[in-house]
This record gives structure tokens, C-alpha cells and sequence, in this order.
């Protein structure tokens, strides 16, 4: 692999973001802003109980209160729905997919389940109106612990027989053999904690019916206008082409609005139902309950090597926490990550079995990096604790075992097939920016002299697949979608350029990119074009955004699409030119002829030539305008090499990192100020799990961090400079070479820190700190360590 | 996030609103800076039926020095005009650096003094830093003015020895003369946020040894405390003896415990945060 040439033109180049003017002076339309007069607003009756038959629910006090319109209860409701509310991947043949309707009727099954819906004139009408919904419950065992949910003793769907929603188990080459073989079998039980999303725009809905189409429009905070109306369709019954989505400005997601709520299908049934709008926004500590969490993941691993340090094989056992119901890829989550257990190593077996539990918990579902996180941090951490094992540098264990760079494409032992990469050029990069052998030797001061601050190292050379596109692959693996993108190109007469994408930006900046990808390809200005997007009836098709799949699937589109424009006006030049079309060359926007430099003709000018359509070719129509459907032969693999030094104060427990330096490998890069953006909000995430955030349960099923009091959402003032830099492989599953850049620092940062705390406390005899690791983790693992127990 | 309905009084003076707390009893609650109350309302975890506003009360801002040598601080005085007062920095510069880890910017522009002090939260930093200073509260009630020490204020989880009709209108403090040191340690999880253990040393330093020090601890249990058996160990000695005399710092404590410390590991910390306080005090 070689890197890109330098690129010309506006790809590679930091462009201002468009986007940010209305952002920053308060201008954006959120969707709580959308005006919908007449609106009715709403609110949900939630349950208090985890878990609870429920008994009956008196709404007539409600009903009296002023200014509301209309209460109703789950079982009021069972006709509005046609089907329940979308699982869309099947994971294993006998998958329990019980039913997930918008509000419970028979019984709860977590705290915030809705119970009952209230209609009133305002915002605070239904706020003291809800309290007046008397429900009645016969409280159940909570189940909110993996193991002992599997005991099946209490079942959250009694239908379903068993919390054991899914058992997926798989190996490849001969592992027994391999485990036999071993000099060395390092065994690890990891706890990947459930965390909580937290978008800073909270989750909102407005429905209006629209009397012209006699349908309704949907302004929704989500990530997947596309889905959402295809999905609200079949839910509610609605037909598809009387619906119209709308994401309008979309303030976050990382996942979490990457669903099919309950609450946009009760906003569209009962705008239906009442003939009003219907506006809801959820409040934070109501998001926290009712909005998807991610990870929860117990890790069972077991990696095999032989004295000097090649790596075999491992056995991971997976147990995830999916909480009460299935939302959308509730399912699949884990099995995103399954394939990714090996990262960058070469062995020779795997073994690996997901559980998928229910327990009486929030769903959890894709969370910025969706499995990958989850299967990056296992295998970093287990290499650390391989390389602590066999007495060898954690550096020079992983460069014995990973792809070397001519290797790729290489096919992994999970039978994916990673097209390109450079780990050593990655590396390399990153020791030296980060002064690897300087810290060591502080290192082993600080360990000699017992400083109560001891300093550790930790590393991550992480790699992931993203950009989910392959539809065959995805339809092999009984994921209920495709994965392609769609875009078009609208060439205007008066010589500026309309892009419409099917991806669904919230923060990502496509509008800028996209621009940048279609002003290089056409050769018009970079102001020249807009983007158009997230709005259903502009955008018609599309897969939108999740997954780091936007730029590797959606931005391919738009490049496509200005091919073919590019195809078509060249004919028109041709023509105009009286050249045969093989004659006409195009660069910078200009068709020219071969040979007679004078005879030429702009983009712009092609366009109006065929807006006049006075004459043009006989054999085409009078447009140049072009849409594209891609859909990449491969996932994309960034990868990358992150490393911490982290101090832990062994008195208080305390963490703080010191130097955290990222060198990634996203392949091409349209902007690289986008780009470096992406990487540090990627590694605030990533970091938050690592010290920070854990959602937490007490053993009634209550979310004892309800609120961003409890839930430690880390701002600037505690996250370090990051020291980022990249390297450039271009992928080859896309004619761009671009990877994708927006769960990477996420999926790779949070083995980087916590090996640094483990590092840190080695001498001590810690062998792990629970994440988060906290002052209290710390502590307590020293406390178990230094008191003879296993930490 | 909306408040039960409730009813709103702006009163233009302290009579004004003693005479609306009068009225009213314990429906009412006085309404400063609104850090504390409003979120507790919006959650409705507090649904008082009338707000009494001191917002526009101005006699109840600035600082002043009292003829008795003392500094007396406007009870609506915010956080930030605390932190850049002359007379605080320069007499009672303690006050301005531990009133400087309170809340974030926001909190600090609208919280107030004596809002704090009324809230009476043990784990916020300016009760334990009154507590250390051996400060008091000026109240002003129907029956008139009074005096209380705080010590005797904060009595309960969230609770004071003020009366439902009064209202705080100043905060004193000592002066402290060029031979103290302070140093407060604020141990929270993230830089934002009430302290899991925070440790406010004073020390006064002469002739090479300590002649007085004092600790306030913050959330090491229902009332801001001082930990009087570190006091007492180190008056007289040197400041060698401060890492032992530290060791007692928990004795008559007991501290909560919750998601972010056991009631041991908080112990564990204010040991921990004292012994560091004390000597960075001292030195």
C-alpha cells in the first residue's frame, strides 16, 4: 500500500463547516422547535417497577384535569398497531422475538415502560396531568443480573419460555488442538458496563396531519428518517407514500436515535386517531430510562500462545445485556462485534458464543462503535494481560503476532477478508510522537522510589470494520436490510449544483463533505453546491446514518452519481463541439477537445445548454442530472494505534492521563479538520467509558444514575490534549479509499486507558480495574490486591 | 422539566419578604440564586406553593468590614462577586478559593452566599469553609435580628437552625492575618460536581510551628464537619506531626455512602485529602 498522491482540488483540504454558522448563533430547527399550531402534547405514564403485573389503570382523574384532551392506556390503544415495534435482525434461527408494543398492557418490564399516554394543551397541563393516572401493580422479582436471569427461576416474557433470547456459538480451525498446544492459556473475565448514550438534543417527535396529502409529516430527532418511515408504515399501518419523515437539525445520536421508538409511533397513531399534531419531547432523566443504552457485556476470554509469544487462538464467551424488549438491532449489537474478536492478529482457531439475555433493564442496543468496542477492548486487554503474563513488552507481543502490511489483503480466522492496512506505519508514527521509551523509564523510577502517583502504559492498536454495506453480507447473516446508499446530483441552470444524500446527518457535517466530494469531482466551487438531506420526500432513498457508514457508502454515492453526470455531459460537450466524445477530455470543470485547447465548454455551461435543450444529443434527454445506488463489495477497516500514559494516584485512587496520543488510519480523508473532530469526540466517548460513565442498577431494578447528577458524563475540563495524527492506506472496497472516522477513537481509546491503569498498578498485583475506573474501583482493587485477594 | 404551578412574590425588601414568609408559613420558600431549588423544583422533588424572590433585594449584596473587625457579606452576594471581592481576597482570601471550586461558571455568576448557606448541603464546599472559620449567619426574622454561629446553623441533612420566617441576610468572617495558610482539597468525580470528600485545612504558623489549625470536611456526613481530633493533635507541634495527627481526620464522622464512595473509602479519603490539605497549608 502507498499513500494517496497530494490531493487536489477541495478533498483533503479543511473547509469551514456550513453547517456551523446556524448551529453556534442559536438558528438551527430542532425539532422541538417546528411550529405545529394547535399542537397537542404528550406524555407517557411510566412505570415506576422494573418489573409488575399491572393490575388495572384508572385514567378517569386524568381525564378531568385541566387541559386534557384524551388519555389512554396500553390495551386502549392494541388496534392503532399492526405489528409490533421492529426487531430487525434475526440473529439465529430461534431467536425469541417476543413482542414489543408501544405501551404495556399486560405487564412492565422495566422502569420508565409506558404504562398510559396523556393528550393536553400544553406542556404543563400534561405534566401535572400524568401524576393523575392511577396504575395498579402486582410487583415481580426484578431480574437485572445476566447470570441469574439465565437461571430462567423469574422470566421477563413468559411467552418466551426463557431470558435466553439467543445463543449464537461458532468456531473455526481445530481450537481444542490449539488450547492443547499452548505453553500459555491467559483467562479473563472483562465487565463491559452498560453505559447511556446521552445526545446533548434530547429525543422529541412532532406529527402533523397534512391535509393536502391527507397523510401525515413526521419532524423526528432521529438518525434514520428512511427507516423510520418504512418501519411507522408497517407499524401503524400508515401507507408508505402518506408519510413523510422529517430529521430536521439533529443535535447527536451515537446510536441512540437509531431506532423505532415507542413514542413515534404513539405520536403518529394519535395524531391519526385525534385528526391534531402531536408533539412530544422527552426530558433527561426520562431519555435515561426510556432512550436505548449500549454495551453490558460480560466477557468470558481465554487466549492461547506459546512461550515466546505467538498467538494461537482464543475462546471468548459473550453474554449481552439486551434489557426488556428488542429494539431495532437490539439483537445484532453483539454480533457486530463478533467477527472482531481476532483484530489484528494472525492465529489459527477462534471460538465464540454470544448469549443474548433479557433481564427488566432499558434495552440496549448499537451505541457509538456497536460490538466493536466491546470486542476491541477484550482482545487489547487481554494481549496486555498475555504480554504481563509471558514477561514481554505489550508492543513487542502485538508486533509479533499482527498482519504485517504486505500481507493484506488478508483473511482472518472469522473469514472476514481486511483489504488494506499498515499497523506498523501506525505504529511507528505513534512511539514516536508519544516517547514510549521515555515513559518507561519514568516508569520504573516512579515503581522504585514507591511514589504514591505510579505511572502506567497502555496501548490499543486497534482495527474495525465499518462502513455496513455489503447487502449480500448483510442478507447472509439474516439482517432484515441492505446496506447500500443512495445519492443525486441536480446540475441548476444557473450552473450551481444540488446534492441529495440518503445518509442523515446530526453533527457529522455531510453537508460540508459532501460538498467538497461533488465540487472536486464536478470542478465547480465548493460554495457552489448545497446538500440536501434527512427529509423523505427530498431525499427518497436512503439507508441513513450509523455505523461510520455515511462517507464509505453515502459519500461513494455522491461521487458516483457526479461520474455519471460527468458521463452525460461529456456527450453534450461532444456534441456542442462537433468532436467525437472519445476527443473530450474534462478536468477542473472544463470539456475540452483534445488537441484544439480554444474549443471548450464548462460545467455550467453544459448545464444551461441542456436546461435550454435548443440542442443537444438525439440519443439522450435534455438533463444531466444523475442519481446513484452503491452498495460497497466489502466492510471498511480503519485501524489504528492510540497510546496512554495515565497516573494513578494509589492513595486516592485517583486517574489522571497524562499523554494520550492517536495516530489513525482512516484511509482518505475529505476534511481533515471533520476528521480530527470526529477522532476527539470519539475519544471523549471512548475515554467516558474507560474512567467516567456507568449506568447503574440496584437490585430492584431502580436506575440508580437516573440523571446527569449521578450519570458522570465527562466535560473538557477533564479530558487531556489529544495528540492526534493519521496515516493514509486507502481502502479498496471503494473508489474514494476512504474507511470511515466516527465511532474509531471510540472503539479504540477505552482498552488504550484502562491497560495504562492496570499497567500502572502491576507491581501492586492488580490484575484489573472494573470500568469505570473510577477513584472507587481503583481503590478497591489496590484494597482486594494489597489484602491477598484476587483484584 | 416544569414545576408544579406555584405562586411567585419579587420582594423589593427583607420586610418584604419576612412578611411574605409571615404569610404564607411553609409554602414558601425564598427563592436566591436558584441553583439549588429550581432543579429540585423541575424535578418536582420540591413543590413549594409560593416562591419569595430575593433577586431584587440590592441591600443584600456587597461586602463590607464590620467594626468589630469582621467581613460581612450580602447574603444575595453571588459566588463570583465573592471570588473578586477586594476585601474577601485580601482579608479572607480562603473564602474566594474554595467559593472558586463551587458549581461551574453559571453556578458561580447566579449561586449565592447565602443561598449556600441556607441549602445547607454537606456536600457542597462553602458550609464546611463557614464551619472552619469559625463564621456566622446574620438572620432577620419578625421578631428581629440574630447571630448564628456555624456551628450551631447547620443541624440536619439539608436543614438549618433558621426558621421558616427568616431570612439570612449576611454572612461573616473572621479576617485572617498574613500568618494563615489554607489549602482545599476537592475530590469529586469530575471537575463539576459536588465533592465525594473535600478537605479545607487552615493552618496558623509561628515561630516555626503550628499555633492553630483547623479542618472543615464536606460530605462526611448530614452537616458539614471539623475534624477536632486532627485540630487538637496539632496544636503546638510541627508540622512533622501533620500526616499522623491526619490519620484522625474520619474519627466522629459518618460519611454516606453512595455510587462514587463506600462510607469506608470516604473515610479512607478524608485521611487521605486532610493529611495533603494540612500540608500544603503549612507549607
Amino acid at each position: 500500500m502507498t499513500a494517496v498522491d497530494t490531493p487536489t482540488g477541495s478533498i483533503g483540504v479543511t473547509k469551514l463547516r456550513k453547517e456551523d454558522a446556524r448551529l453556534v448563533t442559536g438558528r438551527a430547527t430542532w425539532t422541538d422547535n417546528v411550529a405545529a399550531p394547535g399542537a397537542l402534547h404528550m406524555k407517557l405514564v411510566r412505570s415506576p417497577m422494573a418489573h409488575a403485573k399491572i393490575t388495572a389503570v384508572d385514567v378517569s382523574a386524568a381525564r378531568e384535569r385541566p387541559g386534557v384532551v384524551a388519555v389512554y392506556t396500553g390495551a386502549d390503544l392494541m388496534d392503532a398497531w399492526k405489528t409490533s415495534l421492529p426487531s430487525v435482525w434475526q440473529v439465529t434461527a430461534d431467536v425469541k422475538e417476543p413482542p414489543h408494543w408501544p405501551l404495556a398492557t399486560d405487564k412492565v418490564r422495566h422502569v420508565g415502560d409506558g404504562v398510559a399516554v396523556v393528550l393536553a394543551t400544553s406542556a404543563g397541563a400534561v405534566a401535572d396531568a400524568v401524576d393523575f393516572v392511577d396504575v395498579s401493580y402486582e410487583p415481580l422479582t426484578a431480574v437485572t443480573d445476566m447470570e441469574e436471569a439465565l437461571k430462567d427461576e423469574v422470566l421477563v416474557h413468559d411467552d418466551a419460555g426463557t431470558n435466553r433470547c439467543y445463543e449464537y456459538a461458532w468456531d473455526s480451525g481445530n481450537l481444542d488442538e490449539v488450547f492443547d498446544r499452548a505453553d500459555v492459556v491467559v483467562t479473563r473475565r472483562y465487565i463491559n458496563q452498560r453505559l447511556i448514550p446521552t445526545a446533548i438534543e434530547p429525543r422529541a417527535v412532532v406529527v402533523q396531519p397534512d391535509p393536502t396529502s391527507g397523510g401525515y409529516v413526521m419532524h423526528s430527532a432521529t438518525q434514520i428518517p428512511h427507516i423510520l418511515r418504512i418501519q411507522l408504515a408497517i407499524v401503524c399501518g400508515v401507507p408508505e407514500h402518506k408519510l413523510r419523515v422529517i430529521a430536521p437539525d439533529v443535535g447527536g445520536g451515537f446510536g441512540s436515535k437509531l431506532n423505532v421508538y415507542a413514542e413515534e409511533a404513539l405520536a403518529l397513531a394519535l395524531a391519526a386517531k385525534l385528526g391534531k399534531p402531536v408533539t412530544w419531547t422527552e426530558t433527561r432523566s426520562e431519555g435515561y430510562q426510556a432512550t436505548i443504552h449500549g454495551r453490558d457485556h460480560i466477557q468470558d476470554l481465554q487466549i492461547a500462545a506459546t512461550s515466546d509469544g505467538r498467538i494461537l487462538g482464543y475462546k471468548a464467551d459473550i453474554k449481552a445485556d439486551l434489557g426488556a424488549y428488542l429494539q431495532l438491532v437490539t439483537t445484532g449489537t453483539p454480533m457486530l462485534g463478533a467477527f472482531m474478536y481476532p483484530a489484528i492478529y494472525k492465529m489459527e482457531a477462534h471460538g465464540l458464543k454470544i448469549t443474548g439475555v433479557f433481564t427488566t433493564k432499558t434495552p440496549t442496543d448499537a451505541y457509538r462503535g456497536a460490538g466493536r468496542p466491546e470486542a476491541t477492548f477484550a482482545i487489547e486487554r487481554i494481549v496486555d494481560d498475555l504480554a504481563a503474563e509471558l514477561g514481554m513488552d505489550p508492543m513487542e507481543l502485538r508486533r509479533k503476532n499482527w498482519i504485517t502490511h504486505e500481507e493484506f489483503p488478508y483473511d482472518i480466522i472469522t473469514g472476514l477478508t481486511y483489504d488494506s492496512g499498515n499497523y506498523e506505519a501506525a505504529t511507528d508514527k505513534a512511539m514516536a510522537m508519544f516517547g514510549y521509551d521515555d515513559l518507561r523509564a519514568e516508569q520504573q523510577q516512579r515503581r522504585a522510589s514507591g511514589d504514591p502517583v505510579q505511572l502506567g502504559i497502555g496501548i490499543s492498536t486497534f482495527t474495525e470494520m465499518c462502513g455496513l454495506a455489503p447487502s449480500r453480507v448483510l442478507g447472509s447473516l439474516s439482517y432484515r436490510a441492505g446496506g447500500w446508499e443512495q445519492a443525486s446530483v441536480r446540475m441548476l441552470p444557473t450552473g450551481t449544483v444540488q446534492v441529495i444524500t440518503g445518509t442523515s446527518p446530526h453533527g457529522q457535517g455531510h453537508v460540508t463533505s459532501w460538498s467538497q466530494i461533488a465540487a472536486d469531482a464536478l470542478g465547480v466551487d465548493f460554495d457552489d453546491v448545497d446538500v440536501l438531506h434527512g427529509d423523505t420526500s427530498i431525499s427518497h432513498r436512503g439507508m441513513d446514518t450509523y455505523g461510520s457508514r455515511s462517507l464509505v457508502v453515502g459519500g461513494y454515492a455522491v461521487h458516483s452519481a457526479c461520474q455519471k453526470v460527468i458521463a452525460k455531459a461529456k456527450r453534450v460537450a461532444a456534441h456542442l463541439l462537433e468532436a467525437a466524445e472519445d476527443d473530450i477530455e474534462f478536468a477542473n470543470g472544463t470539456f475540452s477537445v483534445a488537441g484544439s485547447p480554444d474549443a471548450k465548454k464548462t460545467i455550467q455551461d453544459l448545464a444551461l445548454a441542456v436546461f435550454a435543450a435548443h440542442d443537444y444529443p438525439q440519443d439522450m434527454e435534455p438533463s444531466l442530472d444523475a442519481e446513484a445506488t452503491v452498495d460497497p463489495e466489502n466492510f471498511s477497516f480503519p485501524h489504528g494505534t492510540h497510546l496512554c500514559a495515565a497516573e494513578v494516584d494509589t492513595e486516592t485512587g485517583r486517574v489522571i492521563i497524562r499523554t494520550y496520543v492517536s495516530v489513525d488510519d482512516v484511509g482518505r480523508v475529505i476534511n481533515p479538520q471533520i476528521v480530527e473532530g470526529q477522532v476527539h469526540g470519539g475519544l471523549a466517548q471512548g475515554i467516558a467509558q474507560a474512567l467516567y460513565e456507568e449506568a447503574v442498577y440496584d437490585t430492584e431494578g431502580n436506575l440508580s444514575t437516573g440523571s446527569l447528577l449521578d450519570y458522570y458524563v465527562p466535560s473538557a475540563a477533564d479530558l487531556p490534549h489529544f495528540e492526534t495524527d493519521r496515516t493514509e492506506t486507502p481502502a479498496t472496497s471503494n473508489p474514494m479509499g476512504v474507511k470511515g472516522v466516527g465511532e474509531a477513537g471510540t472503539i479504540a481509546s477505552t482498552p488504550a486507558v484502562v491497560n495504562a491503569v492496570v499497567d500502572a498498578l502491576r507491581p501492586l498485583g492488580v490484575k484489573d480495574v472494573r470500568m469505570p475506573t473510577s477513584p472507587r474501583n481503583v481503590w478497591e482493587a489496590i484494597q482486594a490486591a494489597t489484602n491477598g485477594g484476587a483484584a | 422539566m416544569i414545576p408544579a404551578t406555584f405562586d411567585y412574590i419579587r420582594a423589593g425588601s427583607v420586610d418584604e419578604a419576612i412578611a411574605a414568609l409571615t404569610e404564607h408559613g411553609d409554602e414558601a420558600k425564598l427563592l436566591a440564586g436558584g441553583h439549588s431549588l429550581l432543579p429540585l423544583m423541575k424535578l418536582r422533588l420540591a413543590s413549594p406553593e409560593v416562591l419569595v424572590d430575593l433577586g431584587r433585594v440590592d441591600a443584600l449584596r456587597g461586602v463590607c468590614e464590620l467594626d468589630d473587625g469582621r467581613l460581612s457579606i450580602g447574603a444575595m452576594t453571588s459566588h463570583q462577586d465573592v471570588i473578586d471581592n477586594d476585601l474577601v481576597r485580601q482579608h479572607c482570601g480562603v473564602l474566594a478559593d474554595v467559593t472558586r471550586k463551587v458549581g461551574d461558571a453559571q453556578v458561580r455568576h447566579r449561586g449565592t452566599i447565602g443561598g449556600a448557606m441556607a441549602h445547607g448541603d454537606a456536600a457542597s464546599d462553602l458550609p464546611a469553609a463557614l464551619l472552619a472559620l469559625d463564621g456566622t449567619v446574620m438572620v432577620q426574622g419578625p421578631s428581629g435580628r440574630r447571630e448564628i454561629t456555624a456551628a450551631d446553623l447547620f443541624v440536619d441533612y439539608l436543614s438549618t437552625s433558621v426558621n421558616d420566617d427568616e431570612v439570612i441576610t449576611e454572612v461573616r468572617v473572621p479576617k485572617l492575618d498574613g500568618n494563615w495558610g489554607w489549602n482545599y482539597q476537592k475530590f469529586g468525580r469530575v471537575a463539576q460536581a459536588w465533592a465525594i470528600v473535600g478537605s479545607l485545612g487552615l493552618v496558623k504558623r509561628a515561630n516555626g510551628s503550628i499555633e492553630e489549625a483547623r479542618v472543615g470536611l464536606t460530605h462526611m456526613g448530614t452537616i458539614p464537619l471539623r475534624a477536632t481530633a486532627v485540630e487538637q493533635a496539632l496544636a503546638g507541634t510541627s508540622t512533622d506531626g501533620i500526616a499522623d495527627a491526619a490519620e484522625h481526620a474520619a474519627e466522629g464522622t459518618s460519611p454516606p455512602t453512595d455510587l462514587s464512595a463506600t462510607s469506608e473509602f470516604r473515610e479512607h479519603l478524608a485521611r487521605v485529602l486532610t493529611k495533603r490539605a494540612l500540608q500544603a497549608a503549612a507549607g
